[in-house]
This record gives C-alpha cells, structure tokens and sequence, in this order.
C-alpha cells in the first residue's frame, strides 16, 4: 500500500508536483498516467525517498521509505533506463545492490534468468542495448522479492514481445497480492495493462478511477451523424442532454446519446439521417482531453498555431 | 503483504503457481547495517576497469618517474655544485613520483562516487541504502584501504629502484637510517589521504571532471598563487599546503625548500587528514540533505 498525501514539490520556480494525494492499493496495478512533464518521475522518487517533499508525505505499507529496515526486500524500484555503470557486468550491478540489503548471490542469478539477461550476465553493461537496460532494471526491482513495485515507464524501448513480457509479469505480480505502480502517458498501454488509474496533469491529481470506468466513460459513447437537415437535429439533441461537436467534414460527433437514440430521435422529427455510425473516441483521445489544460509541452502543428489548446508553452 | 516468489518462474510466463520456499530467505536480523554496504562498495570498487588503469596508473607513475630522477642525479653528479651534492636526500628523490602518483590516486578517489552521479546508478544506490552517510563512509573505508595498500606499495617499490637507480656516484639511503622508513611509509599514507581528500570534493562537487579541476587546483594552483604572495605571508601559509606537507613528508634532512615553516611528518599528514575528513564531512552533509 502506498499513500500520499498533499505532495508538493518544487525545483527552483517550477512545481513538479502540487498537492498530490491518491492511494496505491495491493493485488491490482495501478497505472500512474499523465502527460510528459507532469510529475510522474518526481512522484515516484519522492516514494523511494530520493527526492524530499517541500511539503505532504508519502507512506510505503504505514512508513516512510527511509525508515524501512530493509528496503529493497520491501519495495522494488524502476526508476531510470539504463541507470548503470557501462564498465559494469549486469551480475556485478546486481550483487552490489544485493548485499546492502542481505540478499543471496543465489537471488540475483534467479532474477537475471527471469528477466532473461542470464546469457549475457558477465558482459558490461555498455554494450546492452535500452531494451536489455530496461530488463536489468526490472531485475534490480525484483531483486528483493518485495510486496511494493514500482516502475516508471518501464516498455520503453520494448519491443512488442517484450512489451507483452512486461506486462504478464506486472499482472503476475499484482496478482500475488502486491501492490504494483507503473507509470507511462500512453493510455492505449495502460488500458491493457492497469486496473486502476491515477491521472495527473502538471502534478496535480486530474482522475482516481478503474481503467473499466474510464473507458466507459469515456470512450465508444459517441455516435458520428450526418444529415442534410442537421442544424434542426442539433438543437434537438442537445435538449435531451447530448453534446454536439461539428467533425470537421460535415458530419457532427454525438456524446452522450447512442445510435438508437440519434437515429428515433431524428424519425420522430421527420429528419433523414446520411450516416449514423459510432464515432472511434480512442482512449488516448480521452485522456488528452482529459489533462487537455494541463499538458506542460504542446508540441505545434506546422501552419496551424495553437493547435495545441491554450497556446502556453 | 505476500512475498511468495513466484516471480522466480522463467521469463515466458512469470504467473506460475508460487513455489513453497521463499524467493529470498529472511533477513539476518533487525536492518540491513553498515557490513553489506561495505560489502557493496568493495565490489563497486573492484568491478569497473577505471580501478585497475588508477592503480596500475599511481605504481608506474611513482615508480617511473621516481626511476628517472634518480637516474638524472646519478648521470648529473659529478657536475653537481658542492652545496647540491650535501643537501642531496636520496630518500625524497626517489620518491619525485608521488607527485604524479597523486593524480591518479585522485581520480580513483574522484571516480569512487563521480561515476555513480555521471551514470545514475546513485539513485538506486541511495534506494537501497536510504541511511546516506553510510554509503559515503562505506565508499571513505574501502577507497581508504585500498588506496593506502597501492600507496605502500607504490613507495617502498619506488623507493628501492630509486636507490638501485642511483648507481655509484651519489649517497643511497637505507631504511634503518634516521627518518627514512618514517618518509617511506609516510609516503603512501600521503597517497591514500589526497585519494580521501578528492573523494570528499567530489562528493560535494558531484562531476568527474568539476571535481578533478577541483583537486588538481588544491594541489597545483594553489601553491602557484602562495608564491604570487609576499614571503612573510609565504612562510606561514606554505605549510599548510597539501603538496607541500607531501614534500616535507619525504624529506629525511632540510633542503632548498623552507622547511623550518614546516609542521613535523606526522602533524603535516594530520593536517592532510583534517581537510580529508572536512570534505568528507561536507560531502556527508550536502548528500543527506541534496535530492539524488
Ligand atoms: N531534478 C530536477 N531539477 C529541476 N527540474 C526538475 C527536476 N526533475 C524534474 N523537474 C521538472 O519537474 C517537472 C516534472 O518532471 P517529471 O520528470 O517528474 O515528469 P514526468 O511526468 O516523469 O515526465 P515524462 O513523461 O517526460 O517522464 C518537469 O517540468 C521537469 O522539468
Ligand atoms: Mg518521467
């Protein structure tokens, strides 16, 4: 279980996380969403004690990180890609951080088998490619067998296999009955993998719900419509609590009312429908509306300023 | 919370049924203590290359350079002045190399934590051991011990090719003679508190390269801005100059240098470990209290 409470952090004049509470219970994972920038990476340094709260706390199973007995054999940190020494075999990484925390030589070959990197355990890690990084890293989260996991961004630089590994291993884990936080800003990704959601937008708390929730709130509701007599059908639509949103072709996007709906709707007002079809809200659509007024870097599309929403950068 | 180790099953499919005993046995007793971060030191230490090229580095340079002046005073030694051939110590000659020595003993010591910034690997060091001043003074004993083993070594091997170096012509020194084997061993204590001294500035400093500016400004730089200074001021701060202490330490009887400013071998290498454990002091401060 990790519990934080009115986390604030700030880095000169910029607040990397503002206020931040949410819980992390066991036997789920929870995926920790949110655009680049907003404090993600900082959240999950400040659980592992790396990082200092400028004000709030964060708790690991009741108790802050830095009084853990032994820490590694309680919580299991991703943090980085490739955080390692290039001169340094991947065993050698891991026996060294083995032996703060009492855990056997035996332990450490376990988890190079399990992440697959046992073959090339005696080569420097230099050589290793991101993805071969990112499973030393998992490894070293492992090493300690602990109850607390966490990963930032950990299929970075997967392949798809191994993005599928990545996630069967999470969903293993978490149905161990450890609590389990990955974080990423791919919805599409946490959608497969998470049970649970933390959104946060320019670190603060934006959503604490189920993935199953969210996606049924926000996505396959909407209905594309098109009709020749559509600036009588809006009005319409809207009294009965729907909102319209014009395409861009012509057509209008629907929410909050189905296909059914839309097309008795326009029978009962003698209205002929040209398409009335599901309209693809993706996820990522959802979640980008979502932390829409929270995004800390729009990117510009070419000859369209402030495609991006407010324009700030 | 369940610790059961079923993440131990094979890469492919790590949901296999949990095996009976656990993944990692338990705990020796209460929390992890200062013993298993020694122990993970000592194997960062002697798993990278820069450890084998700094060590080898301080042996062949010390020993080298000490060969070659030697070998300079005994091919020079009957153009030598009267005055040069009396205050000639055999002893500190063959002990020139130091001064290069120290460089790489530095960079070792620099190295030691550098490395960990320069790479990342601090965050998860200082995850794994949240008790942070144990880490430095874990990194401070095993950099300690080996330094002072390479720095012994690096002395009596220069010390005696340097006297075998010097051929017919000038005097040798031996180790029974007075303050000899004091210089010799005094020597390589020298060697392993600069090594601690530059550890301590890149703990504070956190960038290889800032913190071999650093380390090489105290022991170069700083004593060409003394000599910029009237010699009345000279005299008094002289002594207190890292490699001053290091000249005065191997020196068996007074030579050109003002060696009555100087403090006594064993009071100038006390000085030397002053500034050592000050940096470290600093450093220890700075790490508790810095974001990693
Ligand atoms: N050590 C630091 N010093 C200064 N600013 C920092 C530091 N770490 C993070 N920041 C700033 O804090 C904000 C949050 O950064 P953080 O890395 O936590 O975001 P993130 O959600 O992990 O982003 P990403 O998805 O790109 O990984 C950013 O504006 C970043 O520039
Ligand atoms: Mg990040």
């Amino acid at each position: 279980m990790i519990e934080a409470r009115g986390l604030v952090k700030r880095y000169g004049q910029v607040t990397a996380v503002d206020g931040l509470s949410f819980d992390v219970p066991p036997g789920r994972v929870t995926g920790f969403l949110g655009p680049n920038g907003s404090g993600k990476s900082t959240t999950m340094r400040m659980i592992v004690g790396l990082d200092a709260p400028d004000a709030g706390s964060v708790t690991v199973g009741g108790r802050p990180y830095r009084s853990l007995p032994w820490p590694l054999r309680e919580v299991g940190a991703l943090l980085e890609a490739k955080a390692i020494h290039p001169g340094r075999s991947a065993r050698n990484h891991l026996v060294a951080l083995a032996q703060t925390n009492a855990i056997p030589g035996r332990r450490v070959d376990e988890v190079l088998e399990l992440v697959g990197l046992a073959a090339v355990a005696r080569r420097r890690a230099g050589t290793f490619s991101l993805g071969m990084g990112q499973r030393l890293g998992i490894a070293a989260a492992l090493l300690g067998d602990p109850g607390v996991l966490l990963f930032d961004e950990p299929v970075n630089g997967l392949d798809p296999e191994g993005i599928r590994w990545v996630r069967t291993l999470l969903k293993g884990l978490a149905a161990e009955g450890r609590t389990v936080l990955v974080s990423s800003h791919l919805m599409s990704e946490m959608a497969l993998t998470a049970d649970h959601l933390v959104v946060i937008g320019r670190g603060r708390l934006v959503a604490q719900t189920s993935v199953e929730e969210f996606i049924a709130s926000h996505s396959g509701r909407a209905v594309r419509v098109r009709s020749p007599r559509i600036a009588d059908l809006v009005p319409a639509l809207v009294t009965t609590g729907a909102t319209v949103e014009p395409a861009g072709d012509g057509a209008v996007v629907v929410r909050g009312a189905d296909g059914p709906a839309v097309g008795d709707l326009a029978a009962s007002l003698g209205i002929a429908l040209h398409e009335l079809s599901p309209a693809s809200t993706s996820l990522e659509d959802a979640f980008m509306e979502l932390t829409a007024g929270t995004v800390e870097y729009h990117g510009e599309v070419a000859g369209v300023p402030g495609t991006g929403g407010d324009g700030q950068r | 919370m369940t610790t059961t180790g079923g993440v131990r099953s094979p890469a492919p499919d790590p949901v296999a049924p949990a095996p009976p005993r656990p993944a990692v046995p338990e705990p020796p007793g209460g929390a992890a203590g200062f013993g298993g971060v020694l122990r993970s030191e000592w194997t960062k230490l002697r798993t990278v290359r820069s450890t084998t090229w700094s060590v080898v580095a301080t042996v062949v340079l010390t020993v080298g350079i000490g060969m070659l002046a030697t070998g300079m005073a005994a091919s020079h030694w009957s153009h030598r002045s009267l005055i040069d051939r009396l205050t000639f110590d055999p002893t500190s000659r063959s002990l020139t190399g130091l001064l290069f020595g120290q460089l790489a003993v530095g960079v070792l010591g620099v190295l030691a934590i550098s490395a960990e910034y320069g790479t990342g690997t601090i965050r998860a060091t200082l995850a794994a051991v949240p008790h942070r001043h144990r880490v430095l003074a874990a990194k401070a004993v095993v950099f300690a011990a080996l330094a002072a083993a390479v720095g012994e070594v690096a002395s009596f091997i220069a010390f005696f090719t340097g006297q075998a170096m010097l051929g017919s012509g000038p005097p040798h020194a031996a180790l029974g003679q007075p303050g000899v084997l004091r210089a010799v061993v005094g020597g390589g204590v020298y060697l392993a508190l600069l090594g601690l001294l530059a550890l301590g500035i890149a703990t504070v400093v956190r960038h290889t390269a800032g913190a071999i500016s650093a380390f090489v400004g105290v022991l170069f730089v700083l004593p060409l801005i003394v000599q910029a200074l009237p010699t009345s001021v000279q005299d008094a701060v002289d002594r207190y100059l890292p490699a001053f202490i290091g000249a005065v330490t191997t020196a068996t009887r007074p030579g050109a240098h003002r060696v009555f400013a100087a403090f006594p071998t064993w009071a100038g290498l006390g000085v030397l470990a002053g500034y050592a454990l000050a940096a470290l002091a600093v450093g220890a401060w700075l790490l508790q209290r810095r974001d990693a």
